[in-house]
């Protein structure tokens, strides 16, 4: 399975937790960091799982995800 | 955030045709996801050039500054008489309405069934989350019954407020409308559906097929005083159950 990773720009991020309920890895969670407008935003909790699907960012409403895969040797 | 990116590729950006400025939606809203969606599409067709947007009243009042491409804000309930005029000034561009519940079917009644069924080029994304937003959680033509809003505060009485009203469905009885569909954003599957669907209605009008409709239900969970997660399962369990999804005309 090729690894993943995810970008959180965490100014963008309201909080909302729906990229979290999205990842079928459970890869992601509240950081408890707040950002400038007051809101805990999302971070990679168990970053080793993710495999780059990209549902967070499907799912996310403010854009704020990034998400990027490993080369895969063709 | 300490992983290294430098050797792997990148499958998931923002759309070129969204500006870097942050919403003014609120947590958890499917504005966001929508837009991304429109976003996405325009990048997709290489139509930014000549794509106009037309932002309605209500929560998405500030839809032209998400899009690169040109937008009119304008009255309520007129979009899609404005992008009827838009367009048939000038059919090389593509037009699309962006409009809520509120604007589409019940301020803009009249206009919005009568571009439908002069069948105008247009592509119109009907935002339906069953409540007026912006203007504090007032009930909308589509708030479902026994819903408690700030005028309804003991739940929709259709004794006193009729039923919600199912605006695709008697668009689709119209002769003129190419493709009618509903669809929704409580899931990645549907996300990925909604995808298709709004493809679908931008590609409808470069090919000049003609009107097409995409209703999208939407969560509001400031004003359904729900957590966004919970306001997606009520999308998926309740509020299917009255606005049903798929496709109501597809003659594309």
């Amino acid at each position: 399975m090729p690894k993943g990773t995810v970008l959180v720009d965490e100014e963008r991020c309201k909080g909302c937790g729906l990229c979290i309920a999205a990842c079928p890895q459970k890869v992601l969670g509240f950081s408890g960091r707040l950002n400038r407008s007051g809101y805990d935003v999302a971070c990679m909790e168990r970053p080793e799982s993710c495999l780059g699907c990209a549902f967070c960012a499907l799912t996310c409403p403010d854009v704020a995800i990034e998400v990027y895969r490993e080369k895969v040797a063709s | 955030m300490s992983v290294s990116v430098e050797r792997m590729v990148k499958v998931f950006e923002r759309p070129r045709s969204l500006t870097g400025a942050h919403s003014t939606y609120c947590p958890g809203c499917h504005h966001g996801i929508l837009t991304r969606i429109i976003g996405q599409t325009i990048d997709d067709l290489g139509i930014v050039e000549r794509t106009v947007g037309i932002a309605p009243v209500g929560c998405a009042v500030f839809a032209y500054r998400w899009y690169r491409c040109d937008a009119l804000q304008v009255a309520h309930g007129r979009a899609s008489a404005v992008a009827t005029g838009v367009k048939r000034a000038r059919p090389d561009l593509v037009v699309f309405a962006y409009q809520g519940d509120g604007d589409f079917a019940s301020i803009g009644t009249a206009e919005s069934i009568h571009a439908a069924n002069r069948g105008e080029n247009i592509t119109v994304i009907f935002v339906n989350n069953q409540v007026y937003g912006m203007t504090g959680g007032e009930m909308a033509p589509t708030t479902l019954v026994g819903q408690k809003t700030t005028t309804t505060p003991d739940g929709r009485d259709p004794a006193l407020f009729g039923y919600p009203i199912r605006f695709s469905e008697m668009i689709a009885q119209l002769e003129a409308p190419v493709y009618v569909t509903r669809q929704a954003l409580f899931d990645t599957k549907r996300i990925q559906e909604t995808t298709k669907a709004i493809r679908k209605a931008f590609t409808n009008q470069v090919e000049r097929k003609g009107y097409s409709l995409v209703e999208v239900l939407a969560t509001c969970p400031t004003n359904w005083h729900m957590k966004p997660v919970e306001a997606n399962r009520h999308v998926a369990e309740v509020v299917t159950k009255v606005f049903p999804l798929g496709d109501l005309v597809n003659r594309g």
